[in-house]
């Protein structure tokens, strides 16, 4: 017997909140200084919108860290996605190549879910148009898990278990006023990427 | 944004702003060594040029090529039109050949439009310039290079700037266009030519008018140029070819009595010595080479705009395109 309670949707509640993805931020930072042996080919690049942002805080703290300039960028995949067909054409974000390029460089991908991958195929897409770096590492605040491509990530914010009845939206000062990750139940049809043709109009504030 | 461009009265300023927006991140492609991106992979482009043409069909050619469609020129000499075949039956052929765009060029003005509003064809209808009406890709281009040195930035337009066009306004769809697009996208407009060469009722363009030249050009922020197209030219439209470069010319004493940021246009190809003098023509303040290069951009913006996404019938109709029979009827 089914409660009524199953069919209400759970309301976001927060999970991470603003010095919680400070918290985060620092400590990617130090791993990718540990991973990177001091970080001396890293090239960042933020992938559109909040990755870009998530990019830039990584940006400082990585200086903080290393004392040294690293070089920050920032890819829109709009035209590498998968998807373009079943929904109208969409207005084109600044993608910023760092004057050295990423030849050779070790880049690191920054996003903020890790939901299906198929953003970040793209964006590995993008990156073989670009250049030919010598890795590529992904970053993201949260992977919620449900990948649909063999992608995985180098440095986690934190894992977050879902079940695809949810949402995870990552809000942070830049562009949404306030830092916090929430999570809660939405209708399921509207975001994945099985049910992409269906003519409902995605919440922007959802990632992934 | 319509499915189709035909006519640059078709964009409202946000499809402009839009258009223009996209056109300058992508032109960050032609400083890469792939210049290439998979955006429009498996869908066909054709080129249907009834009307000779290299550099409008190079351009499109390159923009459809960097977005990695599939291209197909159909040049009207030599092919089944020259044998009299109505443009009708070339666009159902174009249809059962499963063509997602069809960029038109045609010596009769308004062929686009008949394209467009017809069923012949299920895909966009791009309007590469027809007869004496309209060229809106050209306008495009040349509002992207003057936003570039009037008002740079994503998302500005050309409010308030002044904007001379000078010559043979009659025969020339740049003109038209460019009067539609820039009121659009605010600036105002002075058309000069020698009365001979305006066409009969420009009173209802959204434009001022002029026959002096030397008088526009101290309060003129970007003067762009036609070209005398002679091969359009049935009559006598002026007296000599000298008199025309006097009164209406381009040349270094004109260009120093424009403001020191103004900008000299010229959409190509340049008439040495008759519209514009090689000191003009060869100076950093000329933007013709600049307006080639922003032509492919602007082009590649267009070509994803209409076709980069889904597709989206006008009609009433929302069945899925199907290989149509018309063809065969």
């Amino acid at each position: 017997m089914t409660t009524p309670q199953t069919d209400i949707p759970r309301p976001p509640h927060q999970v991470l909140d603003g010095a919680d993805i400070s918290r985060v931020i620092t400590r990617i930072a130090h791993e990718i200084v540990e991973r990177a042996k001091g970080a001396e080919d890293v090239v960042l690049l933020g992938i559109h919108t909040r990755g870009v942002h998530l990019a830039r805080r990584l940006h400082a703290k990585l200086i903080q860290i290393t004392g040294r300039e690293i070089p920050l960028g920032t890819l829109d995949i709009t035209m590498y996605r998968d998807d373009l067909r079943l929904k109208p054409a969409r207005a084109l974000e600044h993608t910023e190549i760092p004057a050295g390029g990423i030849d050779g460089r070790l880049v690191i991908l920054v996003d903020d879910v890790l939901f299906s991958g198929r953003t970040v195929r793209a964006a590995l897409d993008a990156l073989g148009d670009i250049g030919r770096p010598r890795a590529v590492q992904l970053a993201v605040l949260v992977d919620r898990g449900h990948r649909e491509l063999p992608i995985r990530a180098d440095y986690v914010g934190k894992n977050l278990p879902t079940s695809l009845r949810e949402a995870v939206q990552v809000r942070l000062a830049d562009a949404d006023g306030q830092d916090a990750v929430l999570v809660g139940d939405r209708d399921y049809a509207a975001r994945s990427s099985q049910a992409l043709a269906a003519p409902t109009s995605p919440d922007p504030q959802i990632s992934e | 944004m319509k499915r189709h461009l035909v006519s640059a009265a078709d964009l409202s300023r946000d499809d402009a702003l839009l258009i223009l927006d996209t056109a300058e991140e992508l032109a960050q492609l032609s400083g890469r060594a792939v210049k290439k991106l998979p955006t429009l992979r498996g869908r066909t482009v054709v080129n249907l040029f009834f009307e000779d043409s290299t550099r409008t069909k190079t351009s499109f050619e390159v923009a459809e090529k960097r977005l990695s469609a599939d291209v197909i020129n159909f040049a009207a000499k030599g092919s089944s039109v020259s044998k009299g075949e109505s443009l009708k039956d070339t666009a159902l052929t174009l249809q059962a050949m499963g063509a997602d765009a069809v960029v038109i060029r045609h010596h009769a003005s308004g062929a686009p439009a008949r394209l467009a509003q017809s069923d012949w064809l299920h895909g966009s209808v791009i309007n590469a310039g027809d007869g004496t009406h309209e060229h809106p890709t050209q306008a495009l281009l040349d509002a992207l290079t003057m936003r570039r040195h009037l008002n740079p930035g994503l998302g500005n337009d050309l409010n308030g700037r002044r904007i001379t066009i000078v010559g043979d306004v009659l025969h020339s769809r740049v003109a038209r266009s460019n009067v539609l697009l820039l009121q659009t996208l605010g600036a105002q407009v002075t058309c000069v030519a020698p009365p001979t060469l305006l066409p009969v009722g420009i009173g209802s363009w959204p434009c001022e008018v002029s026959y002096d030249l030397d008088a526009s050009l101290a309060k003129t922020d970007a003067l762009m140029m036609l070209r005398v197209q002679r091969e359009r030219m049935n009559a006598a439209f002026f007296p000599t070819e000298r008199e025309y470069s006097r009164r209406y010319g381009m040349n270094g004493q004109r260009m120093a009595k424009l403001p020191e940021h103004a900008i000299v246009m010229h959409p190509g190809p340049m008439v040495r010595g008759m519209e514009i003098t090689a000191e003009v023509a060869d100076s950093p303040r000329c933007t013709a080479v600049e307006q080639v290069a922003n032509g492919v951009s602007t082009r590649m913006a267009v070509l994803y705009l209409l076709l980069g996404g889904a597709v989206f019938n006008d009609g009433p109709s929302d069945a899925p395109r199907t290989e149509t029979s018309e063809a065969a009827q």
